[in-house]
């Protein structure tokens, strides 16, 4: 009885006192400046930058997070708006994130052990009508199981969205293959592609990448093609088609950087330390992202558990930057 | 051609209109049928004539930005803006910022809500503003809510005191409104992807981008509501202020604003539903909250989540877009002289109460002051699982599969192939014809300049797969939207309900039904086309009922006491005087598709948006301008034609 009224009482008086009643802590102010951590609209990308924004609170320092484009997200590093960013995919990223470094303001802060692998993909469905895959020169064979209305009788092969620069075009010439390319808009266009095919079973050929929540949705396959020499898309005589760039698969190895915007080691030279030792593998990665994609936990949520579970993994990182 | 419309006299009658546009419609006609024969240059412009305005554009903007310095200004403006969303940030959902007081109890904002909604609207409103942020907080989202309410309580007082400036400006002075008005439009028809990069570069990836390119979107309506409304305010009016000696400032603050109360309000409705229009896209560049989330759910293709996002949004639209327009019916109320002060001021009070009361409860029930992770009763997977089921019925897949085919082969494909076979000076010739048609020989030559703005950007082919999309999509709109329009005009009921799932489908975010679009038909133009059609439809059908429901009672109980057919009385009387309501909408469905057409990039398409979208990697700013000024410019042409025939109509019906 008597907690109760004590309750009523506090209750009445931080009702009083604040005038805007508000419930919750209300801390210390932090003298730190945060650092602005950007996210996109695909989940490991969401969740490894929760768990590194984590990494650093765990250290003292403010975090924020801001959603951004992830096409736009280079210019706004390089003027230090947002302070650095995960995930730089080669394929889909390297050029812009090239023209920034060449630009100034932002540099690369090391790479994932993660390989990162962007190519035409099928799900495994595709494979039962079309054995002779995953070597590309099964595709002519089975090009009118792939044909749509509007291609005709050439199969149809939908590749990533334009600004991440895929050349799926200048590869189904180089290589003679009976394909009308066609580019969806976003990542969504694409997994409504393969949900719409699931289940009919209809074979479909689309642009895929790994690690990806996707490989645990559908499970796939990608497509064999000549295999990657360095200069294949500048150099016409790499690839087996003498006269013509883009004649090989894509690297079956890209890299997965992270970047920094200049100022950030003079700003929080500790977190900037951590920020270069970071490094995550594949699995892990995929780890994460199963955790929000299947799991359906939140994004900050799964960063917390994901840091419980793998303190081996992360605490490292952190003793080598303690000084 | 313009050599043969410049030899006209000035002063035209209405036949020698008909017979100019006739004779440059046969000029057009003839030169598609000389295409064979015609010139390499008179078919496409030659590569020469394609000056490098994207090269130009850039190292204008580089100058204006480094040079001139303009960064440092809007940097600073940031900085302001910045400190009054940290603000709103903190009290609506805690971010760590002055003044440390947030977040608020969900419980408190839908109490407080309630009673306003039943002090604007009695039972009903109440509800409905209360109900929406219980269904906000039970289903799990209520912290994204915030987040992009915090937002929009800033961006959209800033809109409407811009606006109302502005406004107030163009009303009082004829050479700003005239200066005005081609900014306005241009700034209404750019496509959201130009807004995006300079909107990240002079305001900071964030809220504080997203806000100004919130607040940029919202403004057109309510400048030209103010101007609008001021220039309406009746001669008595004005003298009696004047009368009372009442200086300028008195003039304009207690005798003009009150007089325009009620168009004002309904530029500040506008400016709401705009912003709320903008919560998605702004997600792009920074917009925290439920845009960002449904985003990152669609790309790991959960509808049901996304959908339920959807339907939050709507409510919040619905919701405010209510509430402020029982504001504009609602009439100041007038006390006797005594009343007492708690009495005058009841429904502040009740406020207040509600709140304290509340937080008291909050402060108890930790419940009412935060829905927990695991509490809420979010049905995501079920909504996914239904929507499967539905895209899994066979009659449903058989009749999308049909539609994909037959729509593709025999009727978008040939259309497009059409479009980009036409030589470029016969489409020119062929839109400038109905110009001259509709208002003369200055709407001919503003039409022809309009193309040939875009023939020389060097655009042309991928302008004309973007107007091939919108005449398409607009066209299946007005043959599905007026019909629905016209039965839905018949009985308050059903009008009232059509109107409501025209707000709907205006607010619920476009992004949802793409990728159901995509999943009955595919990556292709019918995807594109019906996605644009959704939105297209709205004015249309919205229009029309309203034009249909506003034709005096006497004409129609004329045409029934003379004895006509309700079909008579329906092509005769009522769609007659409709008419010019009706093209108002058809203007609009067309600036609609303008604008969904570039969403729809997010399908995939080989348009415009696709090379807009091209441009983000690897920030092209110049190209990505002369882009965004090829889709305006197609807009203005048809804006600038339907909006001459409507003032034409109307003069001639003696409406108005």
């Amino acid at each position: 009885m008597k907690t109760t009224l004590t309750r009523f009482a506090t209750a009445a008086a931080v009702t009083a006192v604040i005038g805007m009643t508000t419930v919750g802590s209300a801390q210390a102010e932090d003298s730190g400046d945060p650092i602005i951590i950007p996210i996109h609209n695909w989940s490991s990308q969401i969740v490894m930058s929760n768990a590194v924004g984590q990494i650093f609170e765990s250290l003292g320092r403010n975090v924020e997070y801001v959603t951004t484009d992830s096409q736009a997200v280079y210019e706004s590093v390089r003027l230090g708006d947002v302070h650095l960013e995960l995930e730089v995919w080669e394929g889909a990223f390297g050029k812009s994130f090239r023209e920034a470094l060449e630009k100034g303001g932002l540099h690369d802060a090391g790479d994932h052990d993660a390989v990162t692998r962007e190519d035409w993909w099928y799900p495994m469905w595709t494979k039962e009508s079309c054995p002779g895959l995953p070597s590309w020169e099964a595709l002519n064979d089975c090009a009118e199981l792939f044909a749509t209305p509007e291609t005709g009788d050439k199969g149809r092969y939908l590749d990533g969205p334009v600004d991440w620069l895929k050349h799926g075009k200048e590869r189904a010439e180089a290589l003679g293959l009976n394909f009308t390319v066609i580019n969806a808009g976003s990542a969504a266009a694409l997994w409504a592609e393969i949900g719409a095919a699931e289940k009919d079973k209809k074979p479909v050929l689309v642009f895929n990448w790994t690690p990806n929540f996707a490989e645990a949705v559908w499970p796939g396959e990608f497509v064999e093609f000549p295999e990657w020499e360095d200069g294949c898309d500048k150099d016409p005589a790499k690839g087996p088609n003498k006269d013509a760039l883009y004649d090989c698969g894509n690297p079956a190895k890209g890299y997965l950087k992270k970047a920094a915007w200049d100022g950030m080691e003079d700003k929080w030279p500790q977190a900037y330390c951590v920020l270069t030792k970071i490094s995550f593998t594949n699995p892990q990665i995929a780890e994460m992202a199963k955790l929000v994609d299947v799991d359906e936990q939140e994004p900050d949520e799964a960063a917390e558990n994901w840091l419980a579970d793998n303190e081996a993994v992360w605490k490292p990182w952190v003793e080598a930057c303690a000084s | 051609m313009t050599a043969i419309a410049t030899q006209l006299p000035a002063r035209i009658d209405g036949l020698s209109n008909v017979r100019t546009a006739t004779v440059l419609f046969c000029v057009a006609i003839a030169l598609a049928f000389l295409k064979p024969v015609l010139p390499e240059w008179l078919v496409r412009l030659p590569d020469w004539m394609i000056l490098p305005w994207a090269q130009w554009l850039q190292a204008l903007f580089d100058f204006v930005r480094e040079d001139l310095g303009l960064i440092y200004v809007t940097r600073t403006i940031t900085a302001g803006l910045e400190f009054v969303l940290d603000a709103t940030a903190n009290i609506m959902y805690g971010k760590h910022r002055w003044p440390y007081l947030g977040p608020i109890s969900w419980a408190c904002v839908a109490g407080v809500s309630a009673i306003l909604g039943y002090w604007l609207g009695g039972r009903r409103l109440a509800l409905l503003a209360g109900g929406t942020w219980v269904w906000t907080a039970v289903i799990g989202q209520w912290d994204l809510a915030m987040q992009t309410m915090s937002v929009i309580v800033v961006a959209a007082p800033i809109a409407v005191a811009i606006g109302v400036g502005l406004g107030i400006l163009a009303w009082r002075n004829r050479t700003i409104e005239k200066a005005l008005r081609p900014v306005l439009a241009v700034l209404q028809t750019l496509p959201f992807f130009t807004y995006l990069l300079p909107a990240v570069i002079f305001f900071k990836v964030g809220p504080t981008a997203a806000a100004v390119a919130t607040i940029i979107f919202a403004i057109p309506p309510m400048i030209l509501m103010t101007t609008l409304g001021l220039k309406k305010v009746p001669p008595d009016v004005v003298e009696a202020g004047q009368m009372s000696g009442s200086t300028r400032w008195q003039m304009l603050r207690h005798v003009y604003l009150p007089a325009a109360r009620t168009e004002i309000l309904v530029g500040v409705n506008q400016v709401i539903m705009l912003c709320l229009a903008m919560v998605v896209l702004t997600a792009f560049i920074g917009m925290p909250g439920l845009g960002a989330k449904l985003l990152a759910m669609m790309g790991s293709f959960k509808l049901g989540r996304s959908f339920e996002i959807g339907v939050t949004i709507v409510l919040i639209a619905v919701m405010l877009d209510r509430l402020s327009k029982a504001w504009i019916v609602k009439q100041p109320v007038h006390f006797e002289k005594g009343t007492p002060w708690w009495q005058r001021h009841f429904f502040l009070l009740a406020g207040i109460a509600v709140f304290l009361l509340l937080a008291l409860l909050a402060w108890i029930v930790p419940y009412f002051h935060e829905v927990g992770r695991r509490q809420d009763l979010s049905m995501g997977r079920e909504i996914d699982d239904v929507i499967k089921w539905v895209l899994d019925v066979d009659w449903i897949q058989a009749t999308t599969e049909w539609l994909r085919w037959f729509l593709n082969t025999k009727v978008l494909i040939p259309f497009r192939d059409s479009m980009l076979w036409l030589p470029t000076p016969s489409v020119i010739v062929l839109f400038a014809a109905v110009a001259y048609y509709v208002g003369g020989l200055r709407s001919a030559l503003v039409i022809a300049a309009f193309f040939g703005i875009v023939a020389l950007s060097g655009w042309w082919d991928r302008s004309m797969i973007t107007l091939y999309t919108v005449i398409s999509a607009v066209v299946l709109a007005t043959l599905l939207g007026i019909p629905l329009a016209i039965f839905a005009s018949r009985s308050e009921k059903w009008s009232g309900r059509i109107l409501l799932a025209c707000d709907t489908a205006q607010t619920f975010p476009s992004f949802i039904y793409l990728i159901p679009a995509i999943m009955l038909f595919g990556v292709n133009d019918v995807a594109v086309i019906f996605s644009i059609l959704i939105f297209a439809m709205v004015p249309l059908t919205r229009y029309t009922i309203e034009g249909l429901r506003g034709v005096p009672v006497e004409l129609t109980e004329a045409a029934d006491m003379a004895g006509s057919t309700r079909k008579q009385k329906l092509w005769h009387v009522q769609l007659p005087l409709a008419l010019p309501t009706m093209a108002v909408g058809f203007n609009q469905a067309i600036m609609f598709a303008f604008f969904m057409v570039i969403i729809a990039a997010f399908i995939g398409t080989q348009d415009l948006g696709q090379e807009l979208q091209r441009t983000l990697a690897g920030n092209e700013l110049g190209k990505n301008f002369v882009l965004g000024i090829c889709v305006s410019v197609m807009a203005l042409a048809f804006d600038h034609v339907i909006m001459r025939w409507v003032a034409g109509r109307k003069a001639a019906l003696g409406l108005d």
